[in-house]
């Protein structure tokens, strides 16, 4: 039986070799061992060595061909065997030629090719579908309207796509404007999950070029010209929440004056009681929360969020007093709660201690989150009246100002008057002008005459 | 509960273990006559006598190739490295021969070893004398690597390598051999090898320590606490196979990872935990993941650079704070 | 062979307390006598004496040698009908190597491939010297032979290089990393020097076993030049291992003239720093190797470790793509003409044991058995995708990250 003899792989790196040399010829008896051939691999010039007995029947390709491993080179024999089937297709070198210039077809000529071309298919990574297979979906990044990558966290894309919230419509206040967690947070919670109408509150245009000049240098001859300061986290949250109360609630501003002369006298009889008994002293603020808490009770619309997002006025059903404090970085307003139900020492004991831990910045969210209205207070700088922006999502805030010792007219006599400017900002998608001014009356009725608080 | 320091932990669980299976020996160099370079073999020669409590010359890669090849046979061998710092003189060893033998030798040959011994840096030793190892050794198929904590965690985890069936890397700490804890009275007490103990519970950020520096990030979570964030903290206690569920479970909880790691940051452990955890809960980050490793650099001796190289408590609190966006 | 307990005369310790004439080195030899006596107790303090003793210090050193022709099978405690089993052995081996050159040639077998061909006296003639199943081996690269000497199954083998999932490694060794665990095969190890420690653990296990076993440990002449020698030969050394370090010196390591890369190219010598009995032996003669094997083996049993240097040489390159163009010229020829399996027969032929029809027979029978394992190496499938996982943890449940 013919014994088929092909290019072998003499080398680990060889691809193909030149048959450099013949050293039998046709019709010569081969024994096992035998070199038939020299052939010039990628490395060397290698023997050709014959594993079976017989006679060397054909030659397939001449010196000098240059074929790939596992193509016939020699056919093996007994004397005078037909091998024509081993043969066919014609001259051995003309096949060499013809792979030299295409070798894709090589496959079709040698026996072994086809197991030669397993051998590198199983030889490729094994792994390789699964990389694939394991490749990710490719996740949206999100862009803004100029196709600018919007920078978020991938928790905070989650959040706002679970919540329809558009990203390109939102500010981070992360690192480099990063939306991160507590951005869609505070934007859920605020109901303005849904884009801002455009024609009724536009939206903030932060990428708009500042109208007025800016330096171009920051060092003149006077020295430099400004000091860069990072925005931290608070002024940022400040920024973004006024920002949005006051281009999205439409604000309307009540002012009341208020007699103050009862209030003083009570609240020196009161902390007269209060320092027998080691207690916290009462301040005219705890009086204006106190008074507040009570005319909220009678004010449902005050008391109320419009949360355009859930398409409702949520009026509470309890009344949570935020009263803000200045600290170093900013403001933040801690909340006294029920405050209609506790009595005014208890509201003092508490405004100070969350006051003072404001300060410390250790107030936990659930001591600074969930006002129902709050109260602003600038009366000990001296400032007469002023208007103050709503605290989101509250209805209304009662901007307060100094007691002022004041000529008043008195039964026809000018007398020493103690007076204070109040001042109600007021929501009017919620509360409307009347309602407001109800309110206020109510606010002014508790603090001129303080024992109906009492009732 | 009996209050032990590491060393008397794993000293009970090796001594526990040679008592219940003859297999067990102990092999390393002064671990007999010497009582152990740094005591942890103490009194075992007299309990087991000098067949099973070895003495070597220093040849780590001899005495390793020893105790694989006695593996091979079927005995359980504990090799002790004086540190894991002279491991490398027998790393063909412990990464090429120890981990493939069952492959190779498609499932004849097992190979149930345990390398143990002080990982880590361990004060000012320079350069040579202070590497860490986790990483290195979790990089190959076949090891397992364990760095427990604490004394519990180490008789424990210990007890259970020796039974293991696989070559276990067992990593321990100088500095930490005569720290003291509870440690179970449990006549049998074994933890499962590849899970993860969550060592303190919170709400803000994840941090993932192991080893010595969890008792460094157990600080910065005290220095955190007072500025009102609560961190949660996983000790991984194996390295290898890593417990990622528990972690993974965390990060979806908080958000926020960071991880604290003495190798060497290229290719450290946390390198490792911070791709895993994008790969598998990459939605759930509200911050990049931060690491807390030495620099890339070797361990230095003045004390002032070893203070510097160390991850310290500053570093785990500010990185914490990085990754919950609060002002540091 | 010298017996290695009585080393009085060629002991460096001992020498170092031979009477000097002084005084004080004289009082201490007899207390060191004392001590030989067994009245001092043993401890872990050093015994050795920094009093030097006026020199020089002279030893005389005895080799064995086991040489060609030297022995006939009766003198092995070998029958004549063991002759051609012997025969069959070695030149299964040689089949079987000649038939993996076409197989890797025809890309059936990849990746490195060494060939045992012109060593088949050194597997052979050691296989006949020990308790095959009780007693250990563990080897280097060149791994074909000596598992077709222990019994491996050519077939088993063949579709190990293959990678087919019947290998004797299950597909995941491949030509370097033959184990058989039922044999006590303890593999084919491919980072030279590597396995050597291995050995000594091997034959530490026996021992701490309480066994009479012992650890043949292969390995080439390039190994010798690694730290991982020194180390366990002196753990061998001081643990007193049953063991037998036998260093095939095939004349190369891979391109590289032993007598270019070692100081001392004696390499049984090595052994002597050891305090071990050291022999040469020829591998061109199977009888030298079995009697050489068999009186170490014997040592080992004793607790006592060896050193065995066999001098032998393989036909082929160090790998399939070495064209061994280092050669000189006419140097394999000269060896070949001494081939260890042509000796054999010629012997087997001149003891009238059997006639050279029949050795003809016998090479027929073993290549077709060649041709049969091929046959059964094509017909096995490669490993399932999932035996990737599969070995690399006793654990069932690792959790791999894939």
């Amino acid at each position: 039986m013919a014994i088929e003899i092909e290019m072998p792989k003499l080398t680990d790196t060889m691809e193909d070799g030149v048959l450099s040399a013949w050293l039998v010829d046709e019709g010569d008896e081969v024994s096992a061992g035998d070199v038939i051939a020299q052939v010039e691999t990628d490395k060397a010039t290698m023997d050709v060595e014959a594993f079976d007995d017989g006679v060397l029947l054909k030659k397939m390709i001449d010196e000098g061909d240059s074929v790939p491993i596992g193509q016939l080179i020699a056919v093996l024999g007994e004397e005078g065997e037909d091998i024509s089937d081993l043969v066919a297709g014609g001259d051995g070198a003309a096949e060499a030629e013809a792979s030299a210039t295409a070798e894709d077809d090589t496959s079709t000529t040698a026996s072994d090719a086809t197991e030669t071309s397993d051998a590198s298919e199983s030889a490729a990574p094994a792994g390789d579908g699964q990389v694939r297979d394991r490749e990710p979906e490719p996740v949206p990044a999100g862009t803004d309207e100029e196709g600018r990558r919007i920078k978020a966290s991938p928790l905070a894309r989650r959040l706002a796509k679970e919540h329809s919230i558009d990203l390109a419509t939102m500010d981070g206040s992360g690192p480099e404007g990063r939306i991160v967690r507590r951005d869609v947070e505070a934007r859920i919670e605020e109901g303005e999950a849904a884009p801002a109408e455009p024609e009724t509150a536009p939206a903030p245009q932060p990428s708009t070029e500042p109208a007025f000049e800016m330096p171009t240098s920051v060092v003149d001859e006077a020295g430099e010209l400004y000091e860069s300061e990072n925005i931290s986290q608070m002024r940022k949250t400040i920024s973004r929440r006024l920002a949005q109360s006051k281009y999205t609630a439409p604000h309307f501003y009540l002012t009341v004056d208020v007699d103050m002369a009862n209030a003083v006298e009570a609240r020196k009889k009161l902390n007269a009681l209060t320092e027998k008994q080691d207690g916290p002293k009462i301040s005219f603020n705890d009086f204006i929360t106190k008074s507040c808490a009570l005319a909220l009770r009678q004010h449902p619309y005050v008391n109320a969020s419009y949360l355009a997002k859930d398409g409702e006025i949520r009026k509470y059903n309890q009344v949570h007093v935020g009263v803000a404090v200045a600290i170093d970085e900013g403001l933040i307003t801690p909340v006294i709660r029920n405050a209609d139900r506790k009595g005014l020492a208890q509201i003092s004991k508490e405004t100070r201690e969350l006051a003072g831990r404001a300060r410390n910045r250790e107030l936990q969210p659930e001591e600074f989150e969930g006002s129902t209205f709050t109260t602003s207070n600038l009366g000990m700088f001296g400032i007469e009246e002023f208007t103050a922006i709503i605290n989101p999502p509250n209805a209304a805030i009662l901007a307060i100002g100094e007691i002022r010792d004041e000529p008043v007219v008195e039964d026809g006599e000018v007398v020493p008057g103690k007076r204070m400017k109040i001042t109600l900002s007021c929501d009017h998608r919620v509360v409307d002008g009347a309602v407001g001014a109800q309110f206020l009356q109510d606010v002014k009725r508790y603090l001129e005459d303080p024992m109906n608080m009492l009732l | 509960m009996a209050t032990l320091q590491l060393r008397e932990a794993i000293r009970a669980a090796m001594t526990e273990e040679m008592e219940r299976d003859e297999n067990v020996f102990l092999m390393g160099e002064e671990v007999a006559e010497y009582n152990g370079a740094y005591k942890v073999s103490q009194g075992m020669l007299d309990q087991f006598g000098p067949d099973r409590v070895i003495d070597t010359p220093i040849a780590e890669l001899g005495f390793a190739g020893l105790g694989i090849g006695a593996a091979m046979s079927g005995l359980r061998p504990i090799i002790e490295f004086m540190t894991f710092n002279f491991s490398y003189v027998a790393f063909d060893q412990v990464v090429n021969n120890a981990p493939n033998m069952r492959y190779m030798s498609g499932g004849q040959f097992g190979c149930p070893i345990v390398f143990r011994g002080p990982n880590g840096a361990a004060g000012q030793l320079g350069a040579t004398h202070s590497n860490s190892t986790e990483a290195l050794y979790s990089n190959f198929p076949g090891l397992k690597v364990i760095a427990p904590s604490n004394p519990d965690d180490a008789k424990g985890l210990l007890k259970s390598a020796i039974r293991d069936d696989d070559p276990v890397v067992f990593l321990e700490s100088e500095q930490m051999y005569g720290l003291k804890g509870e440690v179970s009275d449990e006549s049998d007490y074994l933890l499962p090898i590849g899970k993860a103990r969550i060592a303190r519970e919170g709400d803000d950020v994840t941090i993932v320590a192991h080893s010595k520096s969890y008792h460094v990030t157990m600080k910065a979570a005290e220095e955190l606490e007072k500025e009102g964030f609560s961190a949660e903290i996983i000790d991984p206690r194996t390295i290898k196979p890593l417990d990622i569920e528990t972690i993974i479970r965390s990060v979806m909880k908080t958000n926020r990872l960071v991880v604290v790691d003495e190798s060497s940051p290229f290719s450290s452990v946390a390198s490792e935990v911070t791709h895993q955890v994008q790969e598998r809960a990459f939605d759930h980050l509200d911050a990049p993941v931060l690491r807390v490793t030495p620099p890339d650099t070797p361990a230095p001796y003045a004390p002032n650079l070893m203070d510097r190289y160390m991850p310290s408590v500053e570093e785990i609190v500010r990185a914490s704070k990085r990754v919950m966006y609060a002002a540091a | 062979m010298a017996d290695d307990k009585s080393k009085a005369q060629t002991d460096p310790a001992d020498a170092l307390d031979a009477p000097s004439g002084d005084g004080a080195a004289d009082e201490e030899a007899v207390t060191e006598s004392a001590a030989d006596e067994a009245t001092e107790p043993e401890g872990p303090w050093t015994r050795q004496s920094i009093d030097i003793p006026d020199g020089p210090i002279t030893e005389t050193v005895e080799y064995n040698t086991y040489p060609a022709d030297r022995f006939s099978h009766d003198e092995l405690d070998l029958a004549d009908d063991d002759l051609m089993p012997m025969l069959r052995n070695m030149l299964l081996q040689r089949r079987f190597e000649e038939r993996c050159r076409q197989m890797y040639q025809r890309q059936k077998i990849s990746g490195f491939l060494h060939l045992y061909i012109g060593q088949e006296s050194v597997s052979t003639g050691s296989v006949y010297g020990i308790r095959l199943g009780e007693d250990s081996v563990i080897t280097a690269y060149r791994d074909h032979g000596i598992g077709l000497a222990m019994g491996m199954d050519p077939g088993v083998c063949m579709a190990e290089l293959f990678g087919k999932k019947d290998g004797c490694s299950r597909g995941k060794g491949g030509s370097m990393h033959f184990f058989d665990a039922s044999k006590r095969m303890f593999g084919g190890h491919a980072i030279v020097g590597a396995h050597l420690p291995l050995g000594a653990g091997v034959a530490f296990a026996h021992k701490y076993r309480g066994e009479d076993n012992v650890c043949l440990c292969f390995f080439g002449d390039g190994a010798m030049a690694q730290g991982a020698y020194r180390e366990a030969l002196n753990l061998a050394g001081i643990y007193d291992l049953p063991i037998v370090f036998i260093c095939e010196n095939n004349q190369y390591a891979m391109g590289t003239a032993v007598d270019r890369v070692q100081a001392e190219p004696d390499l049984f010598k090595h052994g002597r720093s050891f305090d071990m009995p050291c022999s040469l032996a020829s591998g061109m003669d199977v009888f030298s190797v079995n009697r050489a094997v068999k009186d170490h083996v014997a040592l080992a049993r004793d607790g006592q470790p060896s050193m065995l240097e066999i001098r032998t040489y393989r036909y082929q390159g160090h790998s399939i793509s070495d064209p061994a163009k280092y050669r000189q010229e006419g140097e394999l020829d000269a060896r070949k003409s001494e081939d260890a399996i042509v000796r054999l027969e010629q012997y087997i032929v001149n003891q009238g044991v059997a006639a050279d029809s029949e050795i003809e027979t016998l090479d027929e029978e073993i290549k077709q058995e060649v041709l049969d394992a091929i046959e059964f190496a094509e017909n096995s499938d490669f490993p399932d995708d999932d035996a990737i996982y599969e070995h690399v943890y006793a654990q069932e449940d690792y959790p791999f990250i894939n």
